[in-house]
């Protein structure tokens, strides 16, 4: 058996532990130290819908490059969980190394020849070492931390600055873990040959950027574009968004002298009542929100209908999982893409934003609030599992200081008074949109009744055929006044090089540029684009235009994203090719490659180099 | 179709202390059936909004679906108005009320709307003790879709068509008063001397008031052998008091023997004050509320008037402590936490 040649800075680890061990937030503070050496990194957590005893995994890829997609093909393998290790160690890739407690002899049936094993007695160290069996097993995370850090060259300074970090609220704590840390560094430099041919380096290729999961980052998004209503009810993987929300704004908005809280949480009794309650105070002239996943998103389909017709901000964080019913509830997928564009009964039509990084979840939280103000209407924010828990490399959260909220039209008392009769539904602007008015803004004028049912300009009650047409056609033309207020897609390339395109939106990005660039390397040129909203605007209509084949990266079954696209263009669906991924997995570069190949057609890939 | 009354008004109209007349609590003309227990509702509502000087904009009403839940187009038209989902208008008046605390909300429900399909969020409006007065036109049946029995119909209730109601009816009222609700009362339609009072006690009650009113539906279920017709209810109602409501610039005047009145004192400084007090009966007691109730059930009788009140509890925003200035009036200026926390945040993530 033969080492395989020297890796630096481009390897996959993944740990493999059983869940509510305290595994997660050593296997954080390895990655954050990789990240702090100045190297991207993406780490991935593959958990189970449960909260003690079934196996977990945690996934971290080091890219010099800077990728930042999963990739397939595991180079190391920190195996803490006897219950996975058969499976683990088939995972691995040849050449790979396999990390293990070596506390009780492997069995024979566990040993690979292309493999290389790394057994440490972690269990006898902690015996040895701790009394109490709590301390056992938490010291024995660290322990694996510390054998990795000599194994793969991690700085021990750097290591030892995020294990000070992470217990900065506890202080005492910090010396004891760096000494576990220590036992396992010790145990590998008397026993094993150090480093492996897997090695980091510390380089200078991260900037200043932050380690975040989308989630958090919404949530502190949805604190600076002024929410101070968040109504919600417990669903994973959207949970840790108001989690968010609610942690920024306990530190960031409570009146220093009352100690009152500036924002209103509410765990609603189910996904109904907390998308009624987001309704009743965007109604009411508050920022409200709330964040679900698919199932939520079924059940909130009739209110999202009401807030369409009735013409009321809404927004609304969908952090997709494994549909249909309760699918994977742990896994990741884009599969809630036409649940949302077309939710509710009758003819209706939703604003929906797709951010891709932590950073674009943060601001396009706040874009949310200003679009679903501006438009009067639902804007559905489209993360996934992905991209809302797991930590994700990101350029830093950014708030422009000239930026100020858009809170659309809406009359004030002086206004009202100024104008000859008020009508909530006329189109005055001829956009589409029109004026709204908050309930006690003036003794006499402005009120009106709000309603699911039709009625006429003036929010009055009414059956008649031309007026329910009118206020349809009027909701049409403020659909198309969307298109130029809402982000616009995004391109990889100064002009277009190629006759096939490649079309991806939220977290396909990472691993779409990926295999962008390998195909690349190959001589074959793919233009790429990424959409960032519904509607499409006209730039998206153009780059399909512009290409004879365009493959529409996206992860779900029945290519929804496609669907979508041909419906609201009318595009030939031949033009547009399926490229699709729904294992629960994060797509991978080379997965997107592999199908790409099978379909490409080399001559028009060559033709306009 | 929609109906707009004139706007003439009669030039003496009396005003009230906010100088309005009653004219300007009325809302458009009614849709309902004529003879519907629902109009005699809105009528009271507006009635008793004219007489407590409400000023009408300070009001938001909202419903659900169902005869009653449109009844809030029939009054106050100065109000803002939300016709919402079935069944849901609870959840949309507590986001409406997290959003300006400063606002009387008064919900308007049915009891489809309520003991059927919104079951749910009447239950857990009233776990979070919402400061608004909830209002269940109670008919028994669902009269929009033209007269299938309800939830609160009845058993051995006998319907229009001729069938049997099988099903043990729900008590609202019990049901408001055993999951918590800090005001219980209960009502008929064409009772409004005391109707109005407790549509008056209810919205000056800081926290949850709940009144269901026995509203009889004429086309669907006002036959013989129904529970909810007009004959029925007024042969079988048991009334636990007399009752006045004292807003709270008035003079008391209390004109009863000690031992058969109460006075109880509002969080607004206004009173309500019990005479003729059934015996037994202590309205801030709930065990005795529940022993009334309780009572004239086995009875079969139709309990009502105020059941029960606690004025001294906390509403929603006192227990999420929020600000005392509506969050709907905070400004970029309170919200945005600045570019140096921010800084501060992405250092965190480093």
């Amino acid at each position: 058996m033969s080492e395989n040649s020297i890796k630096i800075n481009d390897f996959v680890v993944r740990f493999a532990n059983v869940n509510g061990t305290g595994s997660a937030s050593a296997n954080t503070m390895f990655a954050k130290a990789i990240f702090r050496m100045g190297l991207p990194m993406t780490a991935k957590n593959v958990f189970p819908s449960n909260i003690q005893g079934l196996p977990t995994w945690y996934e971290v890829r080091v890219s010099e490059k800077g990728y930042l997609g999963r990739r397939e093909g595991i180079d190391l393998m920190a195996c803490l969980n006897p219950q996975s290790l058969a499976k683990d160690v088939l995972s691995v890739s040849s050449g790979g190394y396999f990390l293990y407690d070596s506390t009780k002899v492997l069995h024979k049936e566990f040993i690979r020849e292309d493999i290389f094993y790394i057994g440490v007695p972690m269990m006898e160290i902690c015996i040895r070492e701790y009394s109490e069996p709590r301390l056992r097993q938490l010291f024995k995370n660290m322990i694996y931390v510390g054998a990795l850090a000599l194994l793969l060259d991690i700085d021990l300074e750097v290591l030892k600055s995020v294990i000070a970090d992470e217990f900065a609220k506890k202080p005492k704590l910090i010396e004891p873990n760096v000494n576990a840390v220590m036992l396992g560094i010790n145990f590998i430099k008397e026993n094993y040959k150090f480093p492996l041919n897997i090695r980091l380096e510390k380089r200078d290729l991260v900037g200043n950027k932050i380690v975040i999961d989308g989630n958090t980052a919404a949530g502190i998004g949805a604190v600076y574009a002024g929410a101070t209503v968040a109504a919600w009810y417990p669903i994973t993987p959207s949970t840790s968004l108001v989690n968010g929300y609610e942690k920024y704004a306990k530190r960031l908005r409570v009146d220093a002298e009352t100690g009152l809280n500036k924002f209103a949480i509410v765990q609603a009794e189910d996904e109904l009542a907390a998308i009624g309650m987001v309704i009743g105070a965007s109604w009411n002239g508050a920022r409200a929100f709330t964040s679900t996943s698919g199932p939520g998103i079924s059940l909130m389909s009739e209110f999202l209908g009401l807030a369409y017709f009735a013409e009321i901000p809404v927004v609304l964080f969908d952090v997709q999982r494994t549909g249909p019913s309760t699918g994977m509830p742990t896994r990741t997928q884009q599969s809630d893409v036409l649940l949302c564009a077309y939710a509710s009964h009758g003819d209706t039509k939703q604003v929906l934003l797709f951010p891709s990084t932590p950073s674009e979840c943060f601001s396009m939280s706040a874009d949310a609030f200003d679009l679903a103000e501006r438009l009067q209407t639902p804007v559905i924010v489209m993360l996934d599992l992905d991209l809302g828990m797991n930590d994700h490399m990101s350029e830093p959260l950014c708030w422009d200081e000239t930026r100020r909220y858009d809170r659309g039209k809406v009359l004030s008392a002086n206004e009202l008074d100024e104008m000859e009769s008020y009508g909530r539904y006329l189109d005055i602007d001829k956009d589409g949109i029109s004026y709204r008015t908050y309930p006690a803004t003036h003794p006499t004028k402005g009120s009106f009744v709000t309603r699911g049912t039709s009625r006429d300009e003036f929010a009055r009650y009414t059956e008649e055929g031309e007026a329910y047409v009118r206020n349809m056609e009027k909701l049409t033309r403020k659909w198309d006044t969307a298109k130029l207020y809402i982000p616009k897609p995004e391109f990889y390339q100064k002009q277009n090089n190629s006759k096939i395109g490649m079309l991806f939106f939220g977290t396909s990005l990472f691993p779409a540029l990926e295999a962008m660039d390998m195909f690349k390397e190959q001589g074959v040129s793919i233009d790429a684009m990424r959409v960032k909203a519904f509607p499409f605007n006209r730039a998206v209509e153009d780059f399909i235009k512009q290409h004879d084949q365009v493959f529409v990266i996206e992860q779900n079954r029945d290519a929804q994203f496609r669907s979508l696209l041909i419906n609201e263009l009318e595009i030939n669906p031949a033009k547009l090719i399926k490229i699709l991924n729904y294992d629960g997995m994060p797509m991978t570069a080379d997965n997107i490659r592999k199908q790409i190949v099978s379909h490409i057609i080399v001559s028009s890939a060559h033709s306009s180099n | 179709m929609s109906y707009i009354k004139p706007p003439f008004r009669h030039p003496d109209l009396p005003l009230n202390e906010v100088g309005y007349s009653k004219k300007d609590y009325e809302g458009v003309i009614s849709t309902l059936c004529a003879g519907c227990g629902h109009d005699s509702i809105s009528g009271a509502i507006v009635q008793a909004c004219f007489e407590m000087s409400i000023e009408p904009h300070r009001l938001a009403k909202l419903s659900g679906i169902g005869c009653s839940s449109k009844t809030p187009a029939y009054f106050l038209s100065n109000s803002h108005g939300f016709n919402s989902v079935h069944g849901r208008m609870p959840s949309v008046a507590t986001g409406a009320n997290l959003a300006n605390r400063n606002l009387m909300y008064l919900g308007v429900s049915g009891d489809g709307d309520t003991a059927s399909i919104g079951m749910g969020q009447f239950v857990h409006v009233i776990r979070r003790n919402l400061n608004m007065t909830y209002i269940v036109m109670n008919n028994g049946c669902y009269g929009l879709t033209k007269g299938q029995d309800s939830a609160t119909a009845d058993e051995g209730s006998l319907s229009k068509a001729g069938s049997i109601n099988h099903f043990q009816a729900i008590d609202l009222a019990g049901l408001a008063l055993e999951l918590g609700a800090s005001f219980v009362a209960r009502s008929f339609s064409g009772d409004k001397t005391q109707l109005i009072p407790l549509l008056k006690a209810a919205m000056s009650h800081q926290g949850f008031a709940f009144i269901d009113v026995i509203s009889p539906c004429v086309t669907f279920n006002n036959n013989v052998g129904s529970t909810k017709s007009y004959d029925y209810v007024r042969d079988h109602i048991e009334t636990l008091s007399m009752l006045d409501f004292v807003p709270h610039e008035s003079e008391i005047v209390i004109d009863y023997k000690e031992g058969d009145s109460k006075t109880v004192i509002l969080h607004d400084g206004s009173l309500i004050n019990l005479h003729k007090l059934t015996s037994g009966w202590d309205p801030t007691n709930k065990d005795s509320s529940f022993k009334q109730l309780h009572k004239s059930r086995e009875k079969g009788e139709i309990l009502t008037g105020l059941i029960y009140i606690d004025s001294a509890s906390n509403d929603l925003h006192n227990v999420i402590r929020t600000v005392n200035e509506p969050l709907n009036s905070l400004t970029e200026k309170d919200l945005m936490p600045g570019l140096d926390a921010l800084e501060m945040i992405n250092e965190e993530m480093r």
